[in-house]
């Protein structure tokens, strides 16, 4: 049996992915500002933020009338509960975006210290991540879940090596490079914690379909 | 005006009218009754034994008459009614059992009272030996009333709410216990209205005394439950049949006929008054 | 900790006639906690409570299989008498119904009929009963005026006294706000979670919610079967069963 609160149950999933994408193009455009060495990109992020901390305001509220007014219980409960922690956890995502266009700005105007291989390659890794997450929270799909979960381990292995690479190879050679490299570093670190936030997202999401706690406890999958 | 309208008007004309012939023919019979009888009446006339060959002195007797025969009926019908009401609400498994009994009971409210008085002859003169006697004719009338106040007990134990019932059992009460401590205290204002109707109805009857306990004169007050005894309804029968002095008889007759007549109406009054209070105290 | 149980059903089936009301039932009360019985019209849960104190012995046609337990003894044995099996597991039911007497005799009517004679007994345990029953203070000034005159909340709270009377070891509680507004409501909800530190509570509902707050186990009955049991807490958050999911989410019902 369709209910009214059915729907507004969909307008939830709706703005949650609205988000998603939201920051999901914040990544992209970020890392792309480093590649093309653009200023306005750059800048564009960080001014784009506002609109998804007006976003996750709007979502809070929404899911803390829609528990006032209805006292769900079960999977409706988990599910409002769910939204509002992923909420906070995009909105996370979309700062550590921004964080990157800033550091972006440290070293735009000079040239880049080395041809980007793997910086790349994790923004990819947490671009996925992230959408992969909001679907599975949209689509109830475990699955889905606990392949963002796993994924969590290359994004560590990819963030060391490139923190590996940066000190060894750059900064304890030469340590002039390091205005050039610690950027460049800190860029590695921040999609790694946004890695970090799927890997939340996704946690969540299995509690909310099974009801299980898996958060901390990676050994349950 | 719409047709609607004086169609409505019509009818409520209609419905007027037929309540006024109602009232008028009530009004008639009391009004009748009364022109007639009331020159007869007196504290003479109510306290003291007929003399003079019935044309003098007062109908005492019949009223005392009426009086043991009413209260004996009642001896018999209401703990016999009661019983019989209890068992048929409160015991009996619904079935066909149950309303076979319930269409007997309303057969016998069907016979007419000069049958009940041939049965009465039959069974309690004859057969057991009462003879003509208030022990009989307050028998025949017991069975009589029997319908009214099964009747009339029955719909106020039904009239109790079974949530009330359920209460009780929920207590810890037995079902008997139930019934004496909280269902029959309930149906009582019920019970009452059903006796006092049944006296309204037998106070009146003529038929089935007519060979069972009535008699035309006697010298004394009864003494005993095997005396015959004087009664309103049959001397007002017995002065207009066997009369010899129609004049001052006729008179004496609508007299009776007064006295009955109010006493009936007293009765229906207390009735009504009660039922009215119960009303009150269950609302 | 291991509660203890105080009321168990086994293999439960119940008859109306040759329909069956309930099927194969397996329920524990424990002692001394609120137990809940949720499902949609018709489920069977005011059938199966009804058979805790043999009331179910009033209808014409009915019979039972399998046991009802009362602290491990079969209260449908022949040995038992229906009448002790009533004192010792209490009622109330959903529409108010006191008896159209005083206040006072309303409470020792129980007394009364167990047998107790002694008037200053009767007296402590009348006004202790509406003591526990929150329904002293509004009414110690008109002990012996009719009980008809109360409101709805208290004529419910004078049921609750007059059962307490008797001192149960056992309260069911048949959708006892069913018909009272949304204070009375809550005024009696205080009470049971008061009354549940001294008694064992089943309480049958219609609302879930009353059911979330105050209960301590919840049973979900569908169509005359128990679909599932557990604490209130885990029902309400992740049942185990889709049935139940869907009856308290309202996505039937």
């Amino acid at each position: 049996m369709e209910r009214h609160f059915d729907e507004e149950l969909k307008g939830i999933n709706s703005e949650i992915l609205k988000m998603g994408s939201l920051a999901e193009e914040a990544i992209v455009d970020s890392v792309k500002a480093l590649k093309e060495q653009s200023r306005e990109m750059a800048v564009n992020v960080i001014n784009s933020d506002k609109k998804i901390d007006g976003l996750e305001v709007e979502i809070e509220e929404r899911c803390l009338t829609l528990m006032a007014l209805h006292q769900p219980t079960a999977i409706d409960l988990r599910f409002l509960t769910t939204a509002i922690k992923l909420n906070n956890e995009l909105e996370r995502i979309a700062d550590l975006a921004v964080d990157v266009a800033q550091r972006v700005l440290e070293i735009v105007d000079k040239p880049l210290l080395k041809p980007l291989v793997d910086i790349p390659k994790l923004c990819v890794i947490a671009q996925t991540m992230v959408k992969e997450s909001i679907d599975a929270f949209v689509n109830r799909d475990i699955a889905l879940a606990k392949k963002v979960v796993l994924s969590d381990a290359e994004a560590d292995k990819l963030r060391n090596f490139v923190q590996d690479e940066l000190v060894n190879d750059y900064i304890s050679k030469d340590a002039s490079t390091a205005t050039r490299a610690v950027p460049l570093l800190l860029i590695a670190r921040h999609l790694e914690r946004i890695c970090d936030h799927a890997t939340n997202i996704a946690e969540d999401v299995i509690y909310m379909v099974d009801a299980k706690v898996v958060r901390h406890h990676p050994e349950e999958l | 005006m719409k047709t609607k309208d004086i169609t409505q008007k019509i009818g409520f004309a209609a419905l007027f009218t037929c309540m006024l012939v109602t009232l008028f023919f009530l009004g008639a019979i009391i009004f009748f009754i009364a022109a007639r009888g009331i020159k007869v009446i007196s504290w003479e006339f109510l306290t003291q034994i007929p003399r003079g060959g019935m044309t003098q002195g007062g109908v005492a007797p019949a009223i005392a008459g009426t009086l043991y025969i009413t209260l004996g009926s009642i001896a018999v019908s209401l703990p016999l009614g009661l019983a019989c009401a209890i068992y048929l609400c409160e015991y009996s498994p619904k079935g066909i059992f149950v309303n076979i009994i319930r269409m007997s009971i309303n057969n016998l409210a069907g016979v007419p009272s000069v049958v009940f008085g041939l049965f009465g002859l039959a069974v309690f003169v004859k057969f057991f030996g009462f003879g003509v006697s208030i022990l009989s004719g307050s028998l025949t009338l017991g069975i009589l009333a029997l319908p009214v106040v099964i009747s009339a007990t029955q719909e106020a134990l039904t009239a109790v709410p079974h949530s009330l019932r359920e209460a009780s059992l929920a207590l810890g009460a037995t079902k008997w216990e139930t019934i004496k401590k909280i269902v029959l205290p309930t149906a009582l204002p019920g019970i009452l209205t059903g006796i006092i109707l049944s006296i309204g109805r037998v106070a009146g009857e003529t038929a089935p005394i007519l060979f069972t306990a009535a008699t035309f004169y006697t010298r004394r007050y009864p003494d005993s439950v095997f005396s015959e005894v004087m009664a309103l309804p049959y001397h007002i029968y017995a002065l207009m049949t066997e009369g010899t002095h129609p004049e001052e008889q006729t008179a004496i007759a609508y007299g009776c006929a007064l006295i009955l007549l109010v006493l009936v109406l007293a009765v229906s009054g207390a009735a009504i008054f009660i039922r009215q209070k119960q009303r009150i105290q269950n609302a | 900790m291991h509660d203890t149980i105080k009321m168990k059903a086994e293999g439960v089936d119940f008859f109306y006639g040759p329909r069956q009301a309930l099927k194969n039932i397996n329920l524990d009360i424990c002692e001394k906690h609120v137990t809940a019985i949720i499902g949609p019209s018709g489920c069977g849960k005011s059938t199966f409570i009804r058979l805790l104190n043999r009331m179910n012995e009033l209808v014409p046609n009915a019979s039972l299989k399998g046991r009802i337990l009362l602290d491990g003894e079969d209260i449908f044995e022949e040995s038992v008498d229906a009448v002790e099996i009533r004192r010792r597991v209490g009622m109330v039911f959903q529409k108010p119904n006191p008896f159209p007497k005083s206040i006072f005799e309303n409470v020792s009517y129980g007394l009364h009929v167990n047998g107790v004679k002694d008037k200053k007994l009767i007296e402590k345990r009348v006004i202790a009963s509406l003591e526990k029953a929150a329904l002293w203070g509004d009414i110690k000034d008109r002990l012996h005026e009719s009980a008809l005159k109360l409101s709805g909340g208290q004529q419910q709270r004078l049921c609750i006294a007059r059962c307490l009377a008797v001192e149960p070891e056992v309260i069911l509680f048949d959708e006892p706000c069913a018909s009272l507004d949304p204070i009375s409501t809550g005024k009696i909800e205080e009470l049971i979670l008061e009354l549940k530190k001294y008694y064992t509570i089943v309480i049958v509902t219609h609302n879930m919610q009353q059911a979330a707050r105050i209960s301590d186990h919840t049973a979900f009955f569908l169509l005359g079967e128990l679909i599932e049991m557990g604490e209130t807490q885990g029902i309400f958050t992740a049942p185990r069963d889709k049935r139940t999911e869907d009856y308290i989410t309202g996505r039937f019902g």
